[in-house]
C-alpha cells in the first residue's frame, strides 16, 4: 500500500513551494479565477455593505458616507407601523399554504408517474407537465387573467351556470391566497417531480418483489419501501422551502395584485420594491429587507441543524 | 426481467388494476390542464373578435382570421421585444456561461490555494444577500441604469449553477489533467481543451438554465429598464395585457390606418403567443437537458 502510493507523490513535489514560486506555476488558474471572484465581491460583497443604509437616513446626493446616522429608527418605525403586521400575516399565509398544498404536490405527481405501466404515457405526461416551467410569470398572470376574468373568462361562465351569479376572483382579496397558491401548483409540479422521479429510480427492485412475497400490499409497499427511499430527498427540499418562508418571490405576487386585492396582496418583497425603489425610501425599504434577510438566514441555518439532529443528511 | 413482469401482470389483482385507471385518470388529468390553456389561447389568437365575444372557451376557433396578429405586426412593439430578448439571452446565457465556468473550475481544484476561503464566501451568498435596495443602489451607481448590462451583470453567477458546475468538474478524472500537463499543456489549456469538452451535458443544462431566466425575466427588466427601445418581450407583454392595447408607452393612442380598431381580445391572445412560442420552440431539443441538469445537481447538493 505505502509503495503503490509512491508515484503520485513523486508527480507532485513534495518539498515546500515558495508562494511566489505557486502563484508563477498556477498564473492560469488564478486568471480563470478572478473574473468570477470579482463578480462576487462586486454584485454579492458590495451590496452587502450596502446594508448600511438601513441605518442612516440615505439620500443619493449625500451617499453612504454623508448621510445622517438614525440607529434602528427605520426598525422601530417599522416593527410599529400597523403595516408589518399585515407584511407578516400575508407573507406566513401564503408560504404556509404553500408548503401545506404545493409542497407535496410534485411528491404525489412522482410517486403516480412512478407506478404508471405504459412508459409512453408516463412520458407524455412528463413532457407535457414540465413546459409551465419555462414559462414567464407574466404569462402565467395573462393566461390566469383569460381564465378567471368576471367578464368573459371560462372559470366564471362554469360558477354562473352552477350557482346564478359570477366571482371576481382576481380582485377579490379572500381568493387571493388561493390563486398564487394554485398557479404555483399548476407551474411547477410537474417540473418538481424530477428530483424525487431521480430518487424513486434508484429503489431496488428486489426490495419490492421481496416484499410481496411475504404479502405486502399496495400500500405497504409505499409505506416501507418507496417512502423510505424518497425521505432525503424530501427533507432537502424542505430546508429549503422552510428557509425560503419569507421569500414569496415578487414576480408572481406583484403580477397578480391590484387596487382591489392589495390588502392580502402586499408582501415583504412587494412591499420592498414599492417603498424603496418605487416611492425612493431607501433607507426604510433596506430595514425592511434586512429584516426579511436575516430571519430567511435564520430559518434555513435552524431547519438544516434540526435535520441533521433527526439523522439526515442536511444541506451545509 | 420480462418474464417477471409478465408473470406479475397475469397476477395483478382486481384492486391493483383500479388502482392503475385511477392513477392514469388523475395524471391525465393534471397534464390535460397543464396544455389546455396555451391550446386556447392559440385557438383564441386567430379567431374572431366577435367569436371571443360570444364562447368562452373554444379549441378550434369557428372563424380562422390573422387580424391579431396583423395589429402586432404593425404595432411592432412584440417583436422589438422579441428581438431584445433574443439579444439579451444570447449575450446574457454567454455572459453567465463564461463567468460561471471559468469560476468553477479553480474551485474543482484541490490544490488551488484559496479554495476552501472562496467556497466558502460563495456558500455565504446562498444564505445571505444585501438585497434588492442596496443592489439597485449599486447598479444605479455604476450608471448600468438602461441598459442591457443591468439585466446580466447582477445575476450572472448563480451560486447553485457554480456548485454544480464545480461537482462536475470535480468528476473528471485527474489522469486526464496530468497527461495533458505531462503533455506541455498549462491550467488553461487543460481548461479549454479537456475540461470543457468533457463537461458539455452540464454546460448544455446550465445554459439552458441561465437562458430561460433571461427570456422570462420581467421583475429587473422593470425596474432598470425605462429606455422604450431597450423593452423586453415580458415588459411587453405586460403592457399589452393590463393596460389598453390601442395605446403607446407615451399614452397616445397608436393609429393603425385602415386596420381600424384593434380586435384587443384576440391580440392580447396572439401577443401572448409570440412571447411564448420561442420557447416552446426549443422545449423538445432541450428536454432531455434540463432533467440531466436537475439529477446533476441532486447528487451532491
Amino acid at each position: 500500500m505505502g509503495k503503490a502510493k509512491q508515484p503520485a507523490a513523486i508527480a507532485v513535489p513534495k518539498k515546500k513551494q515558495s508562494l511566489g514560486k505557486y502563484f508563477s506555476s498556477h498564473k492560469w488558474l488564478y486568471f480563470l479565477f478572478v473574473p468570477g471572484a470579482l463578480y462576487f465581491i462586486v454584485f454579492k460583497y458590495l451590496p452587502m455593505f450596502g446594508i448600511v443604509i438601513a441605518f442612516q437616513q440615505f439620500s443619493p446626493y449625500q451617499g453612504f458616507t454623508g448621510s445622517p446616522w438614525v440607529g434602528l429608527y427605520h426598525f422601530k418605525n417599522l416593527f410599529a407601523g400597523s403595516d408589518f403586521k399585515m407584511l407578516l400575516v400575508n407573507t406566513l399565509s401564503i408560504s404556509v399554504l404553500n408548503l401545506v398544498f404545493y409542497f407535496p404536490a410534485p411528491i404525489i405527481l412522482a410517486l403516480l408517474l412512478n407506478e404508471m405501466k405504459s412508459q409512453f404515457f408516463k412520458r407524455t405526461a412528463q413532457t407535457l407537465v414540465y413546459i409551465p416551467h419555462f414559462i414567464s410569470f407574466v404569462i402565467v398572470a395573462t393566461l390566469t387573467f383569460q381564465l378567471f376574468n368576471i367578464q368573459d373568462g371560462i372559470v366564471n361562465q362554469v360558477i354562473q351556470k352552477i350557482t346564478g351569479h359570477t366571482v371576481n376572483i382576481l380582485g377579490g382579496p379572500q381568493y387571493f391566497r388561493g390563486l398564487i397558491v394554485g398557479q404555483s401548483i399548476w407551474k411547477e409540479t410537474g417540473y418538481g417531480t424530477i428530483i424525487f422521479l431521480a430518487a424513486l429510480s434508484g429503489v431496488d427492485t428486489q426490495l419490492y418483489e421481496a416484499a410481496k412475497v411475504d404479502g405486502a400490499g399496495r400500500l405497504r409497499l409505499l409505506w416501507h419501501i418507496t417512502l423510505p427511499a424518497i425521505r432525503g430527498t424530501i427533507v432537502l427540499m424542505l430546508i429549503l422551502k422552510v428557509g425560503s418562508i419569507l421569500n414569496t418571490g415578487y414576480e408572481q405576487i406583484f403580477l397578480m395584485g391590484n387596487d382591489l386585492n392589495a390588502s392580502k396582496a402586499e408582501v415583504f418583497d412587494t412591499y420592498v420594491y414599492k417603498r424603496g425603489i418605487a416611492m425612493g425610501q431607501y433607507s426604510y425599504a433596506t430595514a425592511v429587507g434586512l429584516f426579511k434577510s436575516v430571519i430567511g438566514m435564520i430559518m434555513v441555518l435552524s431547519s438544516n441543524w434540526f435535520a441533521k439532529k433527526c439523522g439526515e443528511s442536511g444541506l451545509y | 426481467m420480462i418474464a417477471k413482469t409478465k408473470s406479475t401482470k397475469i397476477k395483478r389483482s382486481v384492486g391493483d388494476q383500479i388502482a392503475q385507471v385511477l392513477i392514469y385518470l388523475v395524471v391525465g388529468a393534471f397534464a390535460i390542464t397543464t396544455v389546455l390553456p396555451f391550446i386556447y389561447v392559440i385557438a383564441g389568437s386567430f379567431a374572431t373578435e366577435a367569436e371571443l365575444t360570444q364562447r368562452s372557451f373554444f379549441l378550434v376557433p369557428r372563424e380562422f382570421s390573422l387580424n391579431a396578429y396583423k395589429y402586432i405586426i404593425k404595432n411592432g412593439d412584440v417583436f422589438k421585444g422579441l428581438k431584445n430578448s433574443l439579444i439579451l439571452t444570447a449575450v446574457g446565457t454567454l455572459v453567465d456561461m463564461v463567468l460561471t465556468t471559468t469560476f468553477a473550475y479553480p474551485l474543482a481544484r484541490k490544490d488551488f490555494k484559496g479554495r476552501t476561503v472562496a467556497l466558502n464566501m460563495v456558500i455565504v451568498t446562498m444564505l445571505f444577500s444585501g438585497g434588492m435596495i442596496p443592489t439597485y443602489l449599486l447598479v444605479s451607481g455604476l450608471n448600468l441604469l438602461d441598459s442591457f448590462a443591468a439585466l446580466i451583470l447582477p445575476g450572472a453567477i448563480s451560486a447553485f449553477n457554480l456548485v454544480i458546475v464545480k461537482n462536475f468538474f470535480q468528476e473528471i478524472p485527474k489522469e486526464l489533467e496530468e497527461a495533458a500537463r505531462i503533455d506541455g499543456s498549462n491550467d488553461l489549456g487543460i481548461f479549454v481543451k479537456i475540461i470543457l469538452p468533457l463537461s458539455k451535458p452540464v454546460i448544455a443544462s446550465i445554459s439552458l438554465f441561465y437562458a430561460v431566466g433571461h427570456w422570462n425575466d420581467y421583475f429587473n427588466a422593470m425596474i432598470y429598464i425605462t429606455d422604450s427601445k431597450k423593452e423586453v418581450v415580458q415588459t411587453v407583454l405586460r403592457r399589452i395585457i393590463f393596460l389598453a392595447g390601442g395605446i403607446d408607452l407615451n399614452g397616445e393612442a397608436i393609429d393603425y390606418g385602415n386596420l381600424g380598431l384593434p380586435p384587443e381580445k384576440a391580440v392580447k391572445m396572439a401577443a401572448t403567443v409570440v412571447a411564448t412560442v420561442p420557447i416552446l420552440l426549443v422545449y423538445p431539443f432541450v428536454q432531455k437537458y434540463f432533467a440531466q441538469g436537475v439529477m446533476v445537481g441532486a447528487v451532491k447538493g
